[in-house]
């Protein structure tokens, strides 16, 4: 093989040496490529993702329209005064294949997820609306299922639920069973968690193993079957937080890391609050099998998402009481702190990896897919 | 390109004529087919790609090439590594 | 996972690099080949540790990254078709075509699947008698061996409705490429372990010898990478040039014959355009004449689609080391991996995509500023 002008197809122009100011500007006239895809005219499974493309849909499309100082303020709940209370007010809908899965049900986390919602301001949830979506066909049994997982999850919650309702779509136009749920819950005074919060040397930490849920959801899913012992995480959190804030009730953000996972829930902090965080790789809990399994399938466990895990900034000083307060509670038993937040690097989530060195932890773009290279 | 990783052959079968195993990635079990290597045996590790073991793995080979990295440790430290400290150093600040 | 973990054991790196640092005396351009590696190298951050004499150039080993975009958009063509129901490994579904990609025709109707296996698009197309099931045949020589025994296993099992759209491609042609061009400043090579474990290293020595580079068949963990770095800094350092196997624990000269036998039988050698690169004689694999009525290609008459690539992407230089791809003035601005112009962007294996998802700290993105990093 002679041919010494393969390395310059269609897509190289005249080579500079490295390191010196290209000649001319780039001929464009032959430039096929690429229409950016950020401009998707239909809407794909990125957008729900929760990561950048979900960002996107929601500044460019939902806080226009709608507007408003609160939405403005993009938290996983709303915080209102109304008639002298303090009110956290947070919705969220529930598609998940398939509806059981190890260690929980969509109706366990129609129940938890809006109620960690509501944890991450501070908030007890109290009451629950609950909307069912049901597909035509889907077996009476499996209907019934879920409603008695989504009471009893409620009731370990202590929220109850005070409204509903329910629609019926055609075969083939949903997943069996959707759900959405709201809640309300009163946040005690003197308490103001938020993103923006988030200040240099703030301690980060995380209430426990990473991944199990994602890896969970993953192992029955059609076309990624594998066998695993392990159970999403799927709880809620609102016990947790009130123990946390009975030692240190000026904790300044709280977030779950669930779609998207724990980079999605760190990046968002950093953009929130104009600050850099530095992540400790090692310091992450990564139970083994989360780590095989995103191993097998070539995922990175801080992407892989959680269900009953949170991530706090918690200031210096009260990073021990705190640390204390959630291992001392079952379902912070695994807690661990994982990083700092700092003034360099603004807006950017960076790990300093096991062998010394630093790289940065991207804000995912969409969906989570295995890999083979 | 070629994510492979390495797994234990924990059952082995035929399935509609094809040659297939279960194997266990530290806790995580998959089927995996075995057409390419049809004389690997119940707890021997293979390298598997997209559900395909394509290479035994030897065993000894590992921990010979492990012993070996172990040994140039060795030899770091009794003679010195003056850059490995300086980052040592760094590290064990704040 | 036994054999995994030991190697990424950072207590033992220390050794490595102290020999490394002992040995080299001057500078050295190290090509490792496969994106796997390059994936290690930036999500580790193994290229931070490496003196500075040691420079790493990220090779064109990614199969997503260099799929030509002509075949993406007949894999788009396909996909949209309602009799069909198109599976593809992950990281397919978000490269790019022309003006969409996989993930959009699914949005659009088409029945786009993610599998993990070739063996799983064979299960559905045995499920869905009715419909015509097409995997997307992908990747280098450690990919090649499943693909080939779909192809091999629906003929046997006279599952007329499967077929595949073949864009597989062997890396030694891809060496030869690169070693020919004559702005090439790659003095050693990492070669990638998994495709050895197929294939053997007899394609080697040849090479090695013709262009006078150390080869060094390397791992995937970042000790092995390490170890590669190592062994083909000592050949340089002593003017060697020689095939050496710095992966002994999955790789034998011979690779593994029963898989070298199928591929034989299922491929044949073809010229491949190489995304962002152009074509490479003799670096691809076609389904054989024996195979020829399982080719999507074929079947779904889709060989007439033809597209020119972008101009502005200059993803050759990057592949050849000659440019850092934070040094391309396209980089993070017209071309991030939302909007890839070319190969090194499309998958996180890309060296582009490498570095804007991992390096963009303390990365100029205006590139007559830029440093080379390192």
């Amino acid at each position: 093989m002679a041919d010494t002008e393969i390395l310059s197809g269609p897509a190289v122009v005249p080579t500079p040496a490295p390191d010196v100011e290209p000649a001319q500007a780039p001929d464009l006239s032959g430039w096929s490529c690429p229409l950016p895809l950020r401009d998707h005219p239909r809407v794909v499974m990125g957008h729900g993702g929760g990561g950048a493309m979900s960002a996107e849909l929601v500044e460019n499309i939902f806080a226009p329209a709608f507007g408003g100082p609160v939405l403005a303020a993009l938290g996983d709940s709303a915080v209102l005064e109304l008639g002298g209370a303090r009110l956290a007010f947070s919705t969220d809908s529930y598609v998940v294949r398939p509806l059981f899965f190890p260690g929980g049900s969509i109706g366990d986390l129609a129940v938890n997820g809006t109620v960690n919602d509501l944890a991450m301001s501070g908030a007890r949830a109290v009451y629950l609306s609950c909307g069912f979506i049901l597909e035509e066909g889907v077996e009476m049994a499996v209907v019934d299922r879920v409603a008695r997982a989504l009471g009893a999850a409620a009731r370990t919650a202590g929220v109850e639920v005070v409204t509903g309702d329910t629609k019926v779509v055609e075969a083939g136009h949903g997943d069996g069973i959707y759900l959405n749920t709201a809640g309300i819950g009163l946040v005690p005074a003197g308490v103001d968690i938020r993103p923006q919060r988030a200040v240099p040397g703030d301690v980060v930490i995380v209430s426990g193993q990473i991944g199990l849920h994602g890896v969970a959801i993953m192992s029955v899913r059609e076309g990624l079957e594998f066998g695993v012992e392990i159970q999403s995480d799927c709880a809620a959190l609102g016990g947790l937080v009130d123990a946390m804030l009975a030692v240190a009730p000026d904790l300044h953000v709280l977030r779950d890391p669930t779609r998207g996972g724990l980079a999605a829930a760190l990046n968002e902090i950093a953009v929130a609050a104009g600050v850099g965080v530095v992540v400790s790789e090692r310091a992450v809990p990564v139970p083994p099998q989360v780590a095989n399994a995103c191993a097998v399938l070539g995922l990175d466990p801080m992407y892989v998402a959680n269900e009953g895990k949170l991530v706090a900034f918690v200031p210096r000083g009260e990073a021990d009481a705190v640390l204390a307060a959630l291992r001392a509670h079952p379902l912070g038993a695994g807690a661990a702190v994982i990083g700092e937040c700092v003034a360099d690097h603004p807006g950017m989530v960076v790990a300093r990896t096991a062998f010394g060195g630093t790289r940065v932890v991207d804000l995912p773009l969409g969906e989570q897919l295995p890999r083979i290279c | 390109m070629c994510l492979a990783v390495p797994g234990r052959v924990t059952e082995i079968a035929e399935r509609d004529g094809t040659r297939m195993a279960v194997m266990d990635f530290g806790g995580v079990v998959k089927d995996v087919c075995l057409e390419y290597l049809p004389d690997l045996r119940v707890g021997e590790y293979a390298i598997v790609h997209v559900g395909f073991a394509l290479q035994r793995l030897d065993e000894e080979s590992a921990r010979r090439t492990l012993d070996l990295f172990a040994e140039l440790g060795l030899l770091q430290e009794e003679f010195g590594d003056p850059w490995e400290a300086a980052r040592v150093a760094e590290e064990a600040g704040p | 996972m036994k054999y995994l973990e030991e190697f990424q054991n950072p207590e033992l790196a220390s050794g490595l690099l102290a020999d490394i640092r002992a040995t080299v005396t001057r500078p050295w351009a190290l090509m490792e080949v496969c994106g796997g590696q390059t994936h290690t190298i930036i999500r580790h951050a193994i290229d931070q540790l490496l003196p500075d004499e040691v420079e790493l150039i990220h090779g064109p080993g990614c199969p997503v990254c260099v799929t030509p975009l002509e075949v993406i958009d007949r894999a788009l063509a396909i996909a949209a078709r309602p009799e069909v129901i198109f599976c593809s490994f992950g990281d397919m579904l978000r490269v790019p075509g022309t003006d969409r990609d996989l993930f959009r025709v699914r949005g659009e109707g088409g029945d786009v699947r993610v599998v993990y296996s070739p063996l799983d698009a064979l299960r559905i197309a045995r499920e869905n008698p009715e419909r015509e099931v097409v995997f997307f045949g992908i990747g280098f020589e450690t990919t090649a061996p499943p693909n080939a025994m779909a192809v091999h296993l629906a003929r046997r099992q006279g599952l007329r409705n499967f077929s595949m759209l073949v864009s597989h491609v062997r890396v030694p042609p891809a060496i030869e490429a690169i070693m020919n061009s004559p702005h090439c400043r790659v003095q050693g090579f990492l070669a990638a372990g998994h495709v050895c474990s197929v294939m053997g290293t007899d394609e080697y020595p040849a090479l090695a010898e013709r262009h006078q580079v150390p080869i060094v068949v390397t791992g995937f963990e970042p000790l092995d990478i390490l170890e590669g770095i190592r062994r083909t800094v000592r050949q340089l350092e002593r003017g060697e040039h020689t095939v050496d196997n710095a992966y002994p624990r999955a790789v034998r000269p011979e690779g593994n014959p029963a898989a070298r036998a199928m591929l034989e039988d299922v491929f044949e050698v073809t010229d491949r355009a190489w995304r962002g690169i152009g074509v490479i004689p003799q670096s691809g694999w076609r389904l054989s004449p024996r195979y020829r009525d399982q080719d999507a290609e074929r079947r779904f008459d889709v060989a007439g689609i033809t597209t020119r690539e972008p101009a502005q992407c200059r993803s050759g230089e990057v592949l050849q080391g000659l440019l850092k791809p934070h040094q391309c003035e396209a980089f993070g601005t017209v071309c991030t991996p939302r909007t890839p112009l070319g190969a090194t962007m499309v998958s996180s294996e890309g060296a582009c995509a490498a570095y804007y998802l991992y390096r963009r700290l303390g990365t100029p993105t205006v590139p007559q500023e830029a440093s080379p990093v390192g």
